[in-house]
């Protein structure tokens, strides 16, 4: 691995920055999102820190199932978003649609619109899952990116 | 200047929730706004429809994470109300206690939203630490810490003992300690001052005129609760105030929510203090006989308003939500039109907006402005036509 190579995975792994989006939640997951990264739970720890543009984010954390006004946002959003980028589904909702599955005016789950990285279940989700998805995904990429590199 | 016209949301870092306004801007001042809602909209009063009544509650439940008990409260008060079925005196406390534990945690929650909208950080982490003891007394109370699904038809699914109820007490008394600090902060510090002062003015007649509710309209003076205007529950027996002010500004709107937390203090300790003694709850019969319903409930944002309309199955035929966040929209315009660019956020925050209460079933004819009136199965018809046309068929006859 070379040093460039090997600075940009620390970076990348030390501090992911994400962005919240709600795409037609109850609230309920947006709430316990904030929860996490308050004093009790405060993810911040991990170095996630939540930014305001989806040009900034290397994660975007969806909530709620893809209304239809929504779908056409969250894909410009995910496609502002730099490479590499990461997606987490959090909560029953963004999973699967949820409760709202086959309502008329939801799409259904976020798989539907855009590729998911990881899911968060629950209904809603509880900080500690999400803190465990988020250390999870921060896992997950360490051996990708590790894997990749050593192939090239 | 030319006037230039900026759209704010749906994704802005200050909206915590899809909705989006257009500002007409003239250098910093705005000259004209608008609202648009809809991006939340998920159809729940259809769903309902085609759901049977206990599965409803926790339908509704799902309107929104904040005040998920006020909606079920709300709509199993109709329910209840046409099966006319008497609730037991020790489940009514209990859906009083859950009522104002929930009050209270939306309201720290506000006062935590605020604080970071006047960018004044260190506030906001503060009450969201201390919400998290609002969190667990749910969390032991009901089982789940946002929604508690502890209403059912005919009473409550949870009792609560003796050692939990201690337990609420101390950690409300907790909180009376830290809410002290808090209306300190809110009306001395001088950081909240200078935001908030003179900012979003909405004086006594325009709320009227407005139809704004909760603590929006009682902090511009407006003496409206449903608490004390028509009481549910047990509310005829507690000892609260109503609490309003006249600064007609998000100052007075901070102040009014401040001051309601130590109201719903009082609330709790009364409550817990005489606890009725007896069932939890009643059977209700799966068929609801045919009957109309309305009811209303002051919940932490303002007056939450259900319509139950039933047929004699166990199913019902129309279920109608009017959240508060949908009324207090009305005033945004008004309390933007002259202030800053700068004071936009803290100003929508104000009302404590809650789209995915609103989002439901808004339809507004913005493009003519024209009223038609529709009769019921013309309307119908006119929707299912609407949306064939878009692809989406939910004629099920
Ligand atoms: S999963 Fe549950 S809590 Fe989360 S947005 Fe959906 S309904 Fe709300």
């Amino acid at each position: 691995m070379k040093i460039k190579e090997k600075i940009i995975l620390w970076s990348r792994l030390k501090s992911p920055w994400i962005l919240h989006f709600n795409t037609g939640a109850c609230n309920g997951c947006d709430i316990e999102i904030v929860d996490a990264l308050t004093p009790k739970y405060d993810v911040e720890r991990f170095g996630l820190v939540l930014k305001a543009t989806p040009r900034h984010a290397d994660v975007l954390v969806v909530s709620g199932p893809v209304t239809r006004q929504q779908a056409k946002r969250l894909k410009r959003i995910y496609e502002q978003m730099p490479e590499p980028k990461f997606v987490l589904a959090v909560g029953a909702c963004a999973c699967s649609g949820g409760v709202f599955d086959g309502c008329y005016s939801v799409l259904g789950g976020l798989d539907k619109i855009i590729p998911v990285s990881a899911y968060i279940p629950g209904c809603p989700v509880r900080p500690e899952a999400i803190i465990d998805g988020v250390v999870k995904l921060i896992g997950a990429l360490e051996s990708g990116a590790k894997k990749e590199i050593e192939a090239k | 200047m030319a006037k230039i016209t900026i759209p704010l949301g749906p994704q802005h870092p200050a909206l915590k929730e899809p909705e989006n306004f257009m500002l007409v801007l003239d250098g910093e001042q705005i000259c004209d706004a608008t609202v648009n809602l809809g991006y939340n909209h998920r159809g729940i009063e259809k769903a309902a429809e085609n759901r049977n009544y206990i599965q409803d509650i926790y339908l509704l439940e799902r309107i929104c994470g904040i005040c998920s008990h006020s909606h079920v409260s709300c709509y199993i008060g109709c329910v209840e109300e046409i099966a006319k079925v008497e609730v037991p005196q020790r489940a009514k406390a209990i859906r009083t206690l859950v009522a104002e534990l929930e009050r209270i945690h939306s309201h720290l929650l506000w006062l935590g939203v605020a604080a970071y909208e006047m960018g004044f950080e260190t506030m906001f982490m503060y009450t969201w630490r201390d919400r998290e003891q609002v969190l667990d007394c749910l969390e032991m109370l009901s089982g789940n810490r946002v929604h508690y699904g502890i209403n059912t038809l005919g009473g409550v699914r949870r009792d609560i003992n003796a050692q939990q109820a201690k337990e609420i007490i101390k950690k409300i008394n907790y909180l009376e300690e830290r809410t002290k600090y808090y209306v300190n902060l809110a009306t001395e510090e001088p950081t909240v001052l200078a935001r908030t002062q003179n900012v979003g003015k909405l004086p006594y007649k325009v709320a009227l005129e407005r139809n704004a509710l909760g603590p929006t309209a009682r902090a511009s003076g407006v003496k409206m609760d449903v608490r004390k205007q028509e009481p549910y529950f047990i509310y005829d027996k507690l000892d609260f105030e109503m609490i309003t002010y006249d600064s007609e500004d998000v100052f007075g709107r901070v102040v009014v929510r401040v001051l309601e937390l130590v109201e719903s203090y009082k609330i709790i300790k009364q409550v817990l203090s005489a606890l009725p003694e007896g069932a939890i709850s009643v059977k209700v019969p799966w068929k609801i006989p045919a009957g109309e319903s309305v009811f209303r409930y002051e919940a932490p944002r303002g007056e939450d308003i259900h319509y139950v309309k039933s047929n004699g199955s166990e199913i019902p035929e129309r279920v109608k939500v009017r959240a508060p966040t949908l009324s207090n929209f009305q005033s945004i315009p008004y309390m933007l039109k002259g202030d800053y660019l700068a004071d936009v956020p803290i100003t929508i925050a104000a009302i404590d907006p809650c789209m995915s209460c609103t989002d439901r079933a808004v339809v507004y004819d913005a493009k003519n402005g024209k009223t038609r009136t529709f009769d019921w199965e013309e309307l119908r018809k006119y929707s299912i036509e609407f949306y064939k046309k878009k692809g989406v068929n939910f004629s099920t006859k």
